[in-house]
């Protein structure tokens, strides 16, 4: 009973994890129908950027987690004006090819910058201890990324239901052309959605930096993991990758506890499943 | 003159064109000239035969994937466990190399080209992720991370022995690599080459004119892993080890990159891209393996926004210009 609850709480903060950097990447895909690969780059930016304030700068985890949030939003400002717009509505293997370069990059520079090894994660005093939540002891940073987790989506959610730009989102995604007859500017939106994308994933980075540690291989090793909640969510989708992004947790976690000897093999295998009987996703639009 | 007849287009296409002997030559002489660096030229002319199994997919069928290493470990894997388990025979470890990769093919290629975009390139990665994660558990038989051990590989014919130069290694793969390439060339000028490209071309007037699609997808697909497995196979007899890596994303993601810089969709990308990806690779990796990947990097962004087509692309508008 224990082992389950545990699993089922750690499931539940990688999830969290998870779908916070995935989701931006589930909106570039679904409505720019951009093969992003280097998303996780911004995730990782985004812990990069945290925990350096954090161990050099001694600023407090909130503030050093808002200015990474901010500065990467900002940095894929940049980056989506410079670079990804000329490849929109163009070939895929440009998009993958100038995605994956951006990763090479992204990995040479971190190890550049900062070095081989992990960057250290440690959790402000008030979260460092244990919690007790009357159904068992659990880690009480894990206890708050739960809590922070679910307060972002309810956030993006509500945005995306009744802000006019989530209106707008939703309307180009389910049909551009219309969206732009409509005089909604498409351009500023990809703009928009990119950097808001970009700045959930710095913030899933920072705050997951104990759960996908902060290396410089991050965003080539756990590529496989976004793509698998965007893919299995289904694209263009806010909600689908959530409920992708809970199977993924609680699946990874519940294997990592106990068929540690088959690593991810079953992960790769569900997903195969999945993506066989719905090549769209769980909620992607037929 | 009259004008050429189509049947006449097409005989001449198949012709041998002169300018096709130079990578020949330029590998011969390599051996010549290079005797230091026949161990990197081998690895060379290995991966040169995995891009054009890249090339026969990507280039000719237009099938974007991301997995196609597994094909390649699958290949290596099989050549290497063979040659660690007491079949160190090389020729029948290719073959066996090329069946086994052709039928994880087969079988990955049912699921996944069911799909195309994005969904394809998803699921060509997570079938790449699935074997990898395999082989990398699967200790008693791949030998997982440390990696497979102990390879014991015989004499090609029972006669040249592997050397420590890899002179034998390198022969032998220039030789392979040259069976492969005149197969290569074959399919592509075949009916069957044709019908890839007009499947690329447009994929919903290919079936109008009676070219069973799905099929053809298919078995290029399969074809394709074969070729992988050959070069997977290659790497891992002249080596004489099989590490993780032979399965792993970087591996599915450079054989773009070469693919790229030399030019897709051309058979003759690979002899350029590969090369130049590997030379300056060793070059650079010498210095400093960080700043190769930064620049790596960099030059695929942008050759993305400047350079499509790559160096044959470019040699080709150079052409073009100076002629008019």
């Amino acid at each position: 009973m224990s082992a389950f609850v545990t699993i089922a709480f750690d499931g539940f903060a990688f999830a969290m994890v998870l779908y916070l950097i995935s989701v931006g990447l589930s909106v570039t895909m679904g409505l720019m129908g951009f093969v992003n690969l280097a998303h996780g780059v911004f995730a990782m930016a985004g812990g990069y950027v945290m925990t350096t304030l954090m161990t050099r700068a001694g600023l407090p985890f909130a503030v050093a987690l808002l200015s990474a949030a901010i500065g990467v939003t900002l940095l894929s400002v940049a980056v989506e004006r410079l670079l990804y717009r000329r490849l929109y509505g163009g070939d895929e293997l440009d998009q993958v090819l100038m995605t994956m370069g951006l990763i090479f990059m992204s990995v040479a520079g971190a190890t550049y910058l900062w070095g081989p090894v992990p960057q250290p994660m440690h959790p402000p005093a008030l979260l460092a201890g244990q919690v007790d939540l009357g159904i068992g002891v659990f880690p009480a940073y894990r206890a708050f990324l739960i809590v922070c987790g679910a307060v972002l989506v309810t956030l993006l959610w509500l945005g995306v239901e009744r802000t006019r730009f989530g209106i707008a989102l939703r309307a180009a995604v389910d049909n551009l052309r219309m969206a732009q007859s409509l005089g909604i500017d498409t351009s500023r939106l990809f703009t928009l959605a990119f950097a808001l994308g970009s700045g959930l994933a710095a913030l899933g980075g920072g705050l997951g930096a104990d759960l996908l540690a902060i290396h410089p291989g991050y965003a080539l090793e756990n590529l496989v993991y976004f793509l698998i909640v965007v893919a299995v969510g289904g694209l263009g989708s806010v909600r689908g990758p959530f409920v992708a992004a809970l199977l993924l947790g609680f699946a990874d976690t519940a294997f990592k506890y106990l068929l540690p000897q088959f690593g991810a093999f079953f992960i790769y295998a569900l997903t195969m499943a999945i993506l066989l009987l719905r090549p769209r996703g769980l909620f992607g639009r037929g | 003159m009259a004008e050429a007849s189509a049947v006449e287009i097409f005989a001449r296409r198949h012709r041998l064109h002169p300018l096709e002997a130079l990578p020949w030559l330029a590998a011969a002489a390599g051996f010549f000239v290079f005797p230091g660096y026949l161990a990197l030229g081998g690895q060379i002319l290995a991966t040169i035969l995995y891009a054009i199994s890249a090339d026969l997919v990507l280039g000719y069928a237009g099938i974007v994937t991301l997995g196609q290493a597994a094909f390649f470990g699958t290949g290596a894997y099989t050549a290497g466990v063979l040659a660690a388990h007491g079949w160190g025979e090389p020729i029948s470890g290719l073959l066996a190399a090329a069946l086994a990769a052709a039928l994880v093919g087969y079988a990955s290629g049912l699921l996944v080209l069911r799909s195309s975009g994005l969904g394809l390139l998803m699921q060509t990665l997570v079938v790449a992720s699935l074997l990898a994660e395999a082989a990398n558990k699967w200790n008693s038989v791949t030998g997982g991370a440390d990696g497979l051990q102990g390879m014991v590989v015989w004499p090609i014919f029972g006669r040249f022995e592997f050397d420590l130069y890899g002179r034998t290694a390198y022969l032998y793969t220039l030789a392979v690599l040259f069976l492969g390439w005149v197969a290569a060339r074959h399919i592509v000028h075949s009916p069957f080459g044709r019908s890839l490209t007009g499947i690329r071309e447009n994929a919903l007037r290919m079936p109008a004119i009676g070219a069973p699609v799905a099929r053809r997808r298919l078995a290029v697909y399969t074809i394709s892993a074969a070729f992988a497995g050959i070069a997977g196979g290659l790497i891992a007899q002249t080596t004489q080890f099989v590490g993780l890596d032979v399965m792993g994303l970087e591996r599915s993601g450079s054989v773009l990159i070469m693919l790229i810089i030399g030019g897709v969709g051309e058979l003759y990308g690979a002899f350029i891209g590969v090369p130049l990806y590997m030379i300056v690779q060793d070059r650079f990796a010498v210095a400093d393996p960080v700043y190769w990947y930064f620049w790596i990097g960099l030059l695929m962004v942008l050759l993305v926004v400047f350079a499509r087509g790559g160096v044959l692309g470019l040699v080709r508008a150079l052409r073009a210009r100076l002629r008019r």
